[in-house]
């Protein structure tokens, strides 16, 4: 086990890529809050933490579930999915998809990360594989069967 | 991007998340680091030390909580600026000790109540911590004072009346006795 570097260096090397996802994933407006919740959630689990190879995939994952909490919890500006809801908004903007975020949030930790970096971030299979510490086809199987669970979920 | 990460250094603190608070000090022998913990100075890193290694030293000694948070050290900032000027004798901050133990605490916790203005030898402080036979050993706690200046090992000296070492280098020491009057410029070990 390599020693954990002090929290200020992996904030200097990482926070400019938690904000950057923050921000596809939220917008810009829900990014600070997002942003202050991942990082304070790091820092309290940072020094029993035992992998360090992979720091960055470790806070993204921490930024996804920030973000889905973030879309659960005001269910407003929903992001990018891979199906468009097909019931009408009444007030003209998308209806907040509870029931996609609930069980979004319901998916297996790797399904649900591998879903939401990718839909959520837009990040491409190759990225995604590295936040989540596998290979780009773990991480395709992981967000196929996560894609498959939800289909039938809110079928 | 700036104002973001001040906020989490300040809720990180709000929280009891903070172990470790550092920041780098100006002083006329180059910059300072200077950390603490929620006891007090714990660490302050000499201008030829390599600011990185002693950060991660603490991360690993301490804790790995490390965050930049200059305004925890005003305090400490605010009595060095006065001392480097001669304008203060006494430090009042709290330290924290605990990144030396044992019969080198007993030194250094000796050599912090040497008075401003006066030299002690290391034969002087072994006996003080105990044992006056380990005069290597006292010379060693000296070498590896955690809190240099503020613990003033610059003023432990060798019997011989010889400078010594001194962690931040000889030219420092001769500079600090100069600016507290042991010392008369110019004059050399």
């Amino acid at each position: 086990m390599t020693a954990l570097p002090p929290f200020q260096t992996v904030l200097d090397q990482h926070s400019t890529a938690v904000m950057a996802i923050l921000r596809g994933a939220v917008g810009r407006d829900g990014a600070e809050d997002c942003f202050q919740e991942t990082f304070l959630s790091a820092l309290r689990a940072y020094p029993k933490l035992k992998d360090t190879s992979n720091l960055r995939g470790w806070l993204l994952t921490i930024a996804h579930r920030k973000a889905i909490d973030h879309h659960r919890a005001r269910g407003r500006r929903a992001v990018p999915v891979a199906e468009v809801p097909e019931t009408a908004a009444e007030n003209g903007l998308p209806e907040p998809d509870e029931r996609l975020w609930a069980a979004v949030g319901a998916l297996p930790p790797k399904q649900r990360a591998a879903v939401s970096l990718r839909y959520g971030s837009d990040l491409p299979h190759a990225e995604i594989a590295a936040a989540l510490n596998c290979s780009p086809e773990a991480a395709r199987r992981s967000l196929h069967e996560g894609l498959k669970r939800l289909r039938k979920e809110l079928a | 991007m700036k104002a973001t990460i001040d906020r989490l250094t300040a809720r990180a603190a709000e929280e009891g998340l903070l172990d470790v608070a550092y920041t780098s000090a100006d002083s006329p022998f180059g910059p300072l680091l200077l950390a603490s913990t929620r006891r007090g100075l714990v660490r302050v890193g000499l201008p030829n030390q390599d600011p990185d290694r002693l950060l991660a030293e603490i991360a690993e000694r301490v804790s790995p909580r490390v965050l930049e948070a200059p305004a925890a050290l005003d305090e400490v900032q605010r009595e060095l600026d006065l001392y480097f000027a001669g304008k203060l004798d006494r430090f009042d901050l709290p330290l924290d000790w605990q990144l030396s133990s044992g019969f080198r605490r007993r030194v250094l916790r000796a050599i912090d109540r040497i008075p401003y203005g006066q030299t002690r030898n290391y034969t002087e402080m072994a006996r003080r911590a105990g044992n006056e036979r380990a005069v290597r050993a006292a010379g060693t706690a000296c070498g590896s004072n955690p809190i240099p200046l503020v613990v003033p090992c610059h003023r432990v000296l060798r019997t011989s009346g010889a400078l010594g070492g001194y962690g931040g280098g000889l030219p420092m020491k001769q500079a600090l006795l100069e600016l507290e009057g042991v010392l008369d410029e110019k004059s050399s070990s």
